[in-house]
């Protein structure tokens, strides 16, 4: 058992008081209701009755935001101005560090989902292995292939003709995102893509050698590369064609690339802000430098998640 | 440093926007104890409309809305909250820290909590009802068969998954960072172990289900066929995703009893726990194997039988470090000089009736006798005593304990004492029975039932009215603890009792610990 | 001994007692049964038998444990003046009663995996059925190698009445069917299980049968009953409002009392394929099509139409609409809500009088008949 160097026992801050969890809560509760009524109108209710919810929602949202700001503005004016001890700093390493963990979490269950679906469910539903070898009887005619391109349900004549009660209509996929052809490699963007986004992750450990250095400069610049490279592989994601309802090879890969991009959308704002702290503040120093050190894991985790996905997604 | 020393300030906003972890933790208890009372009387419907065969107070409907929020409210609401709240007010007092280590954080989890259950209640005022598929929601029951009110549903757990994953960061880093000089990992109590380890099942699991209640927004919503075989996806998914998260759940509700359990039975056994290092080794097997044997609760979905047997196995082996823990209690009491004050009576409960459970959960891990047993009220015994006699009578015993540690005051015993017996038989005249009628095949989520199964059911709901208004007198004798109980100023308040909780002076001042005291090297664990 | 002390021990030991002493008193269904009933095939004795050894070694430890416990409780109290003994630890027994009841356990493995596999060998069987879960009945197809299938539904038969206590309660109230299922003694048969919307799961206590029902999937399980006789079981899983009264009643019987009763199932199907190029009047329409809607109906759209989980009939824009609009939701459902497409459950006959019955009664008064042929006609499209 590792315990801790117990020399550092400065006064812990405790602030004494704060607003903010009240503000969040109040933002993020009208958020999630707003988002459910939107949700619901879309399905149940008359479309005309759907702006109050988009009201609720937005304005909930941008309180939620508003809040996060002025809480994170707040800790970084308590760091600068001294109040935080080596200790409490290890709370927010440690912290951001199993807030990461239970982000690594999230995407397992969409990860164990499409190990399930691909090694178990689809042979199944084909009438393979011995806890499906009577599926034949419903999914007469369905071959099971990964990507899957054809659903059960369209392989069986469609919604009228499938033996279950019908819940919707899966249509095939009509592209297979998949690793296609070694000819045209170059022409395959999830290539590129992950190329870009390895690099974003050398890059932005350029930029922490660089404030390890001292070197605002060096740390500027590459932290500036690296968001770049951010927004430019979103904006290449964002190209990708596939419908969500062309069955569980839509529903996988959109729920995973999906989840990811928006992952690279967050951790691409934490790596701007802490870009716009250091070039118009002046914040960081070689040995005090938390809020870019969390981004950069962010960075990191978010690029390690891609690469499986590169590989259980598009290569595999 | 003058504005360190002062002590709470005055009126709502004490509450609100509070950062002190004791303000917390009551808060936190308070709110459980609410919704102990919201999801029990839940539990009175469901018991009122079971009293006699035929419908009488009800509809179906009705009565699976009332099943399903009974299952959620306890679970989340109730029991959580409680362990968290105590974590807040005992984990910063056992380990020496002055405050939880995030405490603007610890504020949010809480205050996310309230208004989230209320908006879970509110779907019962909702068009076509509140959730009706159980606390377990399984597909596709809960999504294309769903009330629209399972949009709510969905976005609640999503929120209550956020607090807990952020209430388990911060007593993660509290336990790792704050402990005091001295305090080493295998000094630390084991309450703060188990909540160590709860936590970090906690910050796995949570997340989990985060997943799994998405994929079923985006099957309702966005067209998506997780768990629609049409599509290519498998109802049976789901399942698997819950109880991944399901199945660690339940330790997630029991560990910290645990904890409670071995810092009460050493306190009136005035000696110290047996096997301290074991305990904590079977807390840590325990959690470990909670991770891989989730599909016990689903023998009968088809598995291919190796699966089956994997899962069986596993789920037998649990018994192994349950049983070291039980043992471990058993001895420490063997040649002690016990006395049987309200806090032991309720772990002696505890141990008990825990045990019984933990035997039934053994017979139901026998996956071909789990095809007979499976979802009938055999398994709704098991889980009773599991959660109500294991994890509600911990909690109880626990607040006996603190309290007046807490408030400076002391409970009145006689009553105490009574509450205890009264909910000792309460609970076994409810849940025993429930034995008899799922073994002999009564389904359990069924608003009426064959006539060979009245007897029984009528037992069972006297007792539960029984247990449930013993309540009655817990929570008047906690208020008149508070208000206008005897005052204690002896710092131990039990003179068997060990830890650095102790020796703080009684009431526990608003903020203690500001500098870590020093932890006696040589002093073992307490 | 203190009188606390001896009513803890009675209240602790005697509910295992209890228990134990019920194995006595085990049969099926009977009132106030205690335990599980080892059924009527070889396959749930073994797992009763299963249930029985776990249920003793638990309580031979229990009172053990127990027993160690009560003895501390009574003698080593601090009334008594004793004074506490201080060890606190023993790697010795920690290692015993880590390593014994891990051998236990073992022991319990080993006839849990042998049972498991005969439960698990489900081929060489004599005859299949399937059995698909629908909200909130059951339907029986009997798979016949000529294709020559005979299947029908089972519904709850304990009538509203009884269910509201205006009426008394029948013996096996909740637990008939309108149609049971009906099988040879001594015979392996298999059944093929799965649903047609949510997840049920077919439970037969006496025949040790408990199988999910999951929608798009098959699962297998199988039985040889080797006593005739009635065995009544529930759906198993909750499968939304009527969860509680979906029953399944197996109907075991001789070799040759099977085959007549198969003989005549498939004459009546037979004649349903003559009535259907019949044409009715409005009253015989009207009769069959309450018989239909109670049954199939009823349990959503309420007794007088004036709905529940679906929407009312009475007074409603599409019963009262266009006829095809009518028979289109009838025969394909409204998909993603509970309406199912009962086109493949009805025959036509029985679509053509429940869609008439739901136009002329409740007050919709349409007038207007819907013979078989036009239910048929309808289904070509
Ligand atoms: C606090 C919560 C809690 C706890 C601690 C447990 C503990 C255990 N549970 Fe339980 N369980 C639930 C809560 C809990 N459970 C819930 C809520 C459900 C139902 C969910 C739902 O469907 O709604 C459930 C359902 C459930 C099932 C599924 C039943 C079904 O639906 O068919 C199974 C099957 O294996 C199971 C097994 C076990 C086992 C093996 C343990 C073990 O941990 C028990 C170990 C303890 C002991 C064995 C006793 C002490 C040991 C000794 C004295 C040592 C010597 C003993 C031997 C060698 C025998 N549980
Ligand atoms: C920790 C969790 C927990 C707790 C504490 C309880 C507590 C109780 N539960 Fe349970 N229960 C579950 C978790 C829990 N439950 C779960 C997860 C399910 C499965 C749900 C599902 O199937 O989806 C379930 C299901 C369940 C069922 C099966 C329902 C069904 O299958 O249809 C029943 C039936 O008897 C039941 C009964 C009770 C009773 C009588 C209590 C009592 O202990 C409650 C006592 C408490 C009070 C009554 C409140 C406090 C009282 C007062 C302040 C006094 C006022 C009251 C009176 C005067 C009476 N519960
Ligand atoms: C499992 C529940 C259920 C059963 C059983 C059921 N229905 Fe329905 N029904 C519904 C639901 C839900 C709707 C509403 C669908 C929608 O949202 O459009 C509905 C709608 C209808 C409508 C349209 C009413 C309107 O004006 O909106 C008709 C007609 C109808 N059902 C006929 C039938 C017939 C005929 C039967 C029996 C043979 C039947 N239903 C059995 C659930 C059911
Ligand atoms: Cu069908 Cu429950
Ligand atoms: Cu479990």
């Amino acid at each position: 058992m590792t315990s801790q160097t117990s020399t550092e026992y400065e006064k812990y801050y405790v602030p004494e008081k704060s607003k903010l969890a009240v503000c969040a809560t109040i933002g993020l509760v009208l958020s999630i209701y707003g988002a459910a009524s939107i949700m619901n109108d879309m399905t149940f209710g008359d479309p005309n009755e759907t702006t109050s919810s988009w009201t609720i929602f937005i304005c909930g949202l941008f309180f939620f935001l508003a809040t996060l700001f002025s809480w994170f503005r707040i800790a970084i004016k308590e760091n600068i101005a001294g109040m935080n001890s080596a200790q409490l700093k290890r709370s927010y390493v440690l912290g951001m560090f199993w807030f990461i963990f239970s982000e690594v979490m999230f995407f397992f269950a969409f990860f164990g989902a499409l190990f399930y679906v691909r090694t178990l469910v689809g042979p199944w539903l084909a009438g393979e292995g011995d806890a499906g070898r009577m599926n034949g009887l419903l999914w007469e005619g369905f071959e099971f292939s990964w990507p899957m391109m054809q659903t059960p349900q369209e392989a069986v004549g469609g919604a009228a003709a499938q033996p279950i009660a019908n819940n919707g209509s899966f249509t095939s996929a009509e592209t297979s995102m998949a690793f296609a052809s070694a000819h045209a490699w170059y022409a395959w963007l999830p290539l590129w893509n992950t190329i870009i986004l390895l690099t974003s992750s050398f890059t932005c450990h350029i930029a922490h050698m660089g404030i390890l250095d001292g070197n605002r400069k060096k740390f500027n610049l590459w932290l500036g590369i690296t968001v770049a490279l951010g927004m430019i592989f979103l904006v290449v994601q964002a190209h990708f064609g596939l419908t969500m309802n062309a069955g569980i090879y839509g529903s996988t890969f959109f729920m995973l690339t999906g989840f990811h991009g928006f992952h690279v959308l967050m951790g691409m704002t934490m790596l701007l802000i802490q870009f716009l702290r250091s070039v118009r503040g002046g914040h960081f120093t070689a040995d005090d430098h938390f809020g870019f050190e969390a981004s950069s894991w962010y960075w990191h985790f978010v690029d390690v998640v891609w690469v499986f996905l590169f590989l259980f997604v598009y290569i595999l | 440093m003058g504005d360190h020393h002062h002590g709470p300030a005055k009126g709502l906003g004490r509450w609100l926007f509070t950062t002190n972890h004791k303000d917390i933790g009551t808060m936190y208890l308070w709110f459980s104890f609410a919704m102990f009372i919201l999801g029990g009387f839940f539990a009175m419907v469901i018991r009122a409309e079971l009293f006699q065969p035929g419908m009488q107070l009800v509809d179906p409907a009705f009565f699976n809305q009332m099943t399903t929020l009974h299952g959620l409210v306890m679970v989340f609401g109730a029991i959580m909250p409680s362990f968290v709240g105590l974590a807040n007010w005992l984990i910063p007092m056992m380990i020496g820290a002055p405050d939880m280590a995030l405490p603007r954080m610890n504020n949010w989890s809480f205050w996310i909590l309230p208004p989230t259950f209320l908006l879970l209640a509110s779907t019962l005022f909702m068009e076509g009802g509140a959730p009706a598929f159980g606390w377990t929601f399984y597909a596709p029951l809960s999504t294309t068969y769903a009330p629209p009110s399972v949009t709510f549903f969905i976005f609640s757990v999503h929120v209550l998954g956020l607090s807990s994953i952020m209430g388990s960061i911060n007593i993660i880093a509290t336990v790792m960072n704050m402990r005091a000089p001295g305090m080493t990992y295998m000094k630390m109590p084991l309450f703060v172990w188990t909540w160590l380890i709860t936590a970090f099942l906690l910050v796995a699991v949570m997340p989990v289900l985060a997943g799994a209640v998405t994929m079923m927004l985006m099957d309702i919503h966005f067209g998506t066929s997780f768990f629609s075989a049409a599509g290519g996806g498998d109802p049976v998914l789901f399942q698997h995703v819950f109880w991944f998260f399901g199945h660690p759940e339940v330790y997630i509700i029991i560990l910290p009893a645990f904890g409670v359990v071995s810092q009460i039975i050493p306190a009136f056994s005035r000696k110290p726990l047996f096997g301290y290092d074991s305990m904590v080794y079977a807390t840590a097997s325990i959690a470990f194997l909670s991770f891989i044997v989730w599909a016990h609760h689903m023998y009968t979905v088809g598995m291919p039988i190796a699966g089956e047997l994997f899962f069986m196995y596993a789920t037998m082996l649990i018994a192994v470090p349950t049983g070291v823990k039980v043992f471990n209690w058993v001895s420490t009491m063997w040649r002690g000089a016990l006395s049987f004050e309200t806090p032991m009576l309720f772990s002696l409960g505890f141990l008990v009736l825990f045990t019984l459970g933990g035997f039934t959960g053994l017979m139901l891990s026998i996956a071909p006798s789990d095809f007979q047993y499976h979802d009938s009220y055999f398994v709704v015994a098991h889980f009773h005593y599991v959660m109500v006699a294991g994890a509600v009578f911990s909690m109880t015993a626990a607040v006996y304990y603190w309290l007046p540690k807490w408030c400076g005051r002391m409970y009145n015993e006689s009553m105490g004492k009574t509450h205890f017996w009264i909910s000792f038989i309460g609970f076994n005249l409810t849940f025993f029975p429930q034995h008899f009628v799922g073994l002999a095949g009564m389904p359990r989520r069924i608003p009426d039932y064959a006539l060979q199964f009245t007897d029984f059911n009528m037992m069972s709901s006297v007792g539960a009215f029984i247990y449930g208004a013993s309540q009655i007198l817990f929570l008047y004798n906690v208020i008149a603890t508070i208000v206008a109980g005897k005052p204690v100023s002896d710092e131990k308040v039990w003179d068997g009792a060990e830890g650095l909780e102790w020796t703080l002076p009684t009431p526990a001042p608003y903020h203690t610990f500001e500098t870590p005291p020093k932890i006696d090297p040589a002093h073992a664990h307490s | 001994m203190c009188f606390e002390a001896k009513r803890l021990i009675k209240l602790a030991l005697g509910p295992v007692l209890m228990l134990m002493g019920a194995t006595v008193m085990a049969a099926g269904g009977e009132v106030n049964q205690m335990n599980m009933s080892p059924g009527v095939t070889e396959v749930g004795k073994q797992i009763f038998d299963l249930h029985m050894i776990i249920l003793g070694i638990c309580t031979i430890i229990g009172i053990g444990v127990f027993g160690v416990m009560f003895y501390s409780i009574i003698y080593h109290r601090k009334s008594k003046g004793v004074t506490p003994a201080t060890f606190h630890e023993s790697t010795t027994v920690e290692i015993a009663w880590t390593v014994i009841p891990f051998l236990i356990l073992i022991g319990m493995a080993v006839p849990a995996t042998s049972t498991l596999l005969s439960i698990y060998d489900h081929d060489e069987a004599e005859m299949d059925i399937l059995v698909t879960g629908y909200q909130w009945k059951w339907k029986y197809e009997y798979l016949d190698e000529d294709g020559e299938n005979v299947s029908f539904f089972s519904n709850l038969r304990t009538p509203r009445s009884e269910i509201y206590n205006t009426e008394k309660k029948g013996e096996h109230y909740l637990l008939e069917v309108d149609e049971p299922v009906v099988i040879p003694e001594n015979t392996k048969v298999r059944f093929l299980i799965t649903a047609n919307d949510v997840i049920h799961s077919w439970w037969v206590p006496e025949l040790a049968v408990k199988k999910d029902a999951i929608p798009g999937f098959i699962n297998e399980a199988w039985t040889r009953t080797s006593e005739a006789g009635i065995y009544r079981g529930q759906c198993a899983e909750l499968c939304g409002k009527d969860h509680g009264f979906m029953p399944i009643v197996v109907n075991v019987v001789s070799r040759q009392e099977y085959d007549e009763w198969l003989g005549a199932k498939q004459t009546e199907a037979a004649e349903i394929k003559a009535l259907m190029a019949q044409t009715f009047t409005m009253d015989e329409l009207m009769e069959r099509g309450k018989a239909v809607y109670d049954r199939n109906c009823l349990a959503c759209h309420g007794a007088n139409g004036e709905g529940g989980v679906g929407t009312p009939i009475a007074d409603s824009a599409i019963a009262t609409g266009e006829l095809g609009g009518h028979l289109d939701v009838g025969i394909n459902g409204v998909p993603g809500t509970a309406m199912q497409a009962f086109g493949g459950q009805l025959n036509d006959v029985d679509m053509a009088a429940v869609v008439t019955y739901q136009r002329n009664a409740f007050g919709n008064n349409m007038g207007d008949m819907v013979q078989p042929i036009d239910v048929f006609n309808h289904k070509k499209g």
